[in-house]
């Protein structure tokens, strides 16, 4: 009954969706060159490698769920603290099991929290996910005798990985860590991405109405994400605290929580990137800016903010818009595919 | 014969207002069924009752005998109760194949895979681009909903709901806004649904309401005031006194 080319055409359509694009592959084969390319600059690498995990993180929620968040440090504040206590009361020695621990335990905040922010607007997301992150760090400053309050976790001294790499002082073995836990994280996240559940999760963000009127389980789904990108935000914090051996109240502050927000709409939201992007770009300008005016940099960054809103418009990330326009046009097989179809008619 | 969909003395009091006033509605199944009424009567209330949007203030409401009162919207749709809108509600991001695979897969209990790829299930998408030819959206399947036209636009509203497989359609104003020329598009494919699918149409198009049912039900001012064969309906004085007075042409 259905034309087998309509069938063809659905298949490839469908399946599109999940390959990889060429630049993707460029992008991991120069994330992993860094290794060798610049061994000199591991140590900011490595930021820039749990912050883009930790941007994606919030890309799951914003981008693809639609659930905007000014809090989302509560669930890396929690990972981080995780890790460096499991790392100093000797609970679990190797580094690897005791990030999935800490994910875990972000994880069950997240799930338990998640029941605040599925009612109400995004202004109510706003305050509720703010609030959370405020009584969470203030509770990481009263139980100082876990915490170490407001001096930070201190005396935490991290074992080799996997019991063989050690953490070496100029970060070499930690980045590669942070490097391959963000790409098996990120691969996660982008068959999530492609999957009915992810493709759900965007129906509910365009339409709640809709989604619920097509047997979508519209507050369980928005659970479930938002315990996902939890975890995602536990890691993040906890590779922050395993790669300095340290945790303090900071891991919780309003300021992680905004620029972590900045570094989403810097990159650009929903493609699963932006985060990546985003986390590159304000870390060099950080890094960059902050030699030249020490005290001045965030000027710059909010400068470079209200140009970016000004050139998008109605779209903040409509100003990488050529860019995504050069990364469709370098796509051979995309032409390849159009050529394909055409043969069809 | 068995009934499809019934409800018992349902009401839906918003503040002062009862929007819905006592409604024993009987649909049987596979029944073409319509209802109609002026501005204001409280139609689409009362979809949205049935539906699951809105909980009444009391009565109940049961599907093929089982009482679905209680449930939320995704469970209803599960057991088969299914509507569209009024006005489109549709998923601006997505494409028509997305939509309806998103559609499909959620009913298969598939919603929560987050492992599979969506274009990997092949029974999957030979439903979906069924449906797609039946609704005359193949060739905009892989745009982005929110640029289709609307007549397209509605097409689809129409064709997600199909794709979840209902055993009672609610079809809210189905042709509303769509140009003239688009509306045989509309028509042709409700007229094509599957004779086990039990539908119940809210429209204010009279001609589209007399070609379609074969049993029709007057709302005023929340309440059922007149159940009958369409013939009788149209006859029925007070009907046309409230309603049809002075629709010329019925």
């Amino acid at each position: 009954m259905v034309t087998p080319s309509l069938l063809r055409r659905a298949t490839e359509s469908l399946s599109a969706r999940v390959r990889w694009h060429p630049l993707e592959i460029i992008f991991w084969l120069v994330a992993f060159g860094m290794i060798w390319l610049m061994p000199t600059r591991h140590l900011i690498l490595t930021e820039i490698a749990w912050l883009g995990l930790f941007a994606l993180s919030l890309d799951l929620i914003v981008g693809y769920a639609g659930i905007i968040s000014l809090g989302h440090a509560a669930f890396f504040g929690v990972g981080a603290y995780a890790a460096a206590l499991l790392a100093k009361h000797e609970l679990i020695n190797e580094p690897v099991l005791a990030l999935l621990v800490a994910g875990l335990a972000a994880m069950v905040v997240g799930f338990v929290t998640s029941f605040l922010v599925l009612r109400g607007s995004d202004l109510t997301r706003l305050m509720v996910s703010l609030g959370v992150a405020l009584m969470l760090r203030e509770l990481a400053n009263q139980f100082g005798w876990l915490t170490g309050g407001a001096d930070g976790l201190q005396g935490v001294v991290m074992q080799p990985i996997l019991g063989y790499f050690r953490f070496d002082m100029f970060g070499h073995n930690g980045f590669i860590y942070c490097l391959i836990v963000l790409f098996v994280l990120f691969l996660g996240a982008r068959r999530l991405a492609n999957s009915p559940f992810g493709l759900s999760l965007v129906a509910i963000k365009n339409n709640p109405l809709r989604a619920a009127a097509i047997g979508i389980p519209v507050d369980r789904r928005l659970v479930e994400i938002y315990s996902i990108a939890a975890f995602y935000a536990g890691v993040a914090g906890a590779l922050l605290a395993q790669t300095t051996a340290f945790a303090s109240l900071d891991v919780f502050s309003f300021d992680r929580s905004a620029d972590l927000l900045l570094v989403l709409i810097i990159g650009g939201t929903g493609y699963l990137y932006g985060g990546l992007i985003g986390a590159i770009l304000f870390k060099l300008m950080q890094d960059y800016l902050s030699v030249l005016t020490p005290q001045y940099w965030p000027f710059w960054i909010g400068a470079l903010l209200v140009a970016m809103v000004l050139i998008g418009r109605d779209r903040i990330t409509a100003w990488n818009a050529p860019l995504r326009d050069i990364a469709a046009k370098l796509d051979w097989r995309a032409g390849r595919r159009a050529a394909a179809a055409a043969e069809d008619r | 014969m068995a009934l499809a969909l019934e409800t018992a003395g349902l009401f839906k009091q918003f503040g002062g207002l009862t929007a819905t006033n006592d409604v024993s509605l009987t649909v049987e199944a596979g029944a073409r069924h319509a209802l109609i009424g002026p501005n204001g009567a409280g139609k689409t209330t009362l979809i949205n009752l049935l539906s699951g949007v809105l909980k009444p203030t009391s009565g109940r409401i049961l599907l093929e005998g089982t009482d679905i009162t209680g449930l939320s919207q995704h469970a209803r749709v599960g057991r088969g109760m299914v509507r569209t809108f009024q006005i489109n509600q549709l998923f601006g991001d997505l494409t028509p194949l997305e939509t309806l695979g998103l559609a499909v897969s959620e009913r298969n209990g598939h919603g929560m895979d987050w492992w599979r790829i969506a274009g990997s299930r092949q029974d999957l998408i030979e439903e979906i681009s069924s449906v797609l030819e039946r609704f005359h959206l193949a060739d905009v399947m892989n745009e982005r909903t929110a640029i289709l036209p609307y007549g397209k636009q509605r097409l689809l509203e129409i064709a997600v709901a199909i794709a979840c497989r209902p055993r009672v359609l609610l079809l809210d104003e189905p042709a509303a806004g769509v140009p003239e020329d688009e509306r045989h598009e509309i028509l042709a494919s409700i007229a094509a649904l599957p004779q086990d699918v039990t539908v119940l149409l809210i429209e204010h198009d009279m001609d589209i309401v007399f070609s379609f049912a074969q049993r029709i039900s007057v709302l005023v001012n929340g309440a059922l005031f007149v159940e009958g064969l369409p013939d009788d309906v149209a006859k029925d004085p007070r009907v046309k006194a409230v309603y049809l007075g002075e629709e010329a042409h019925v």
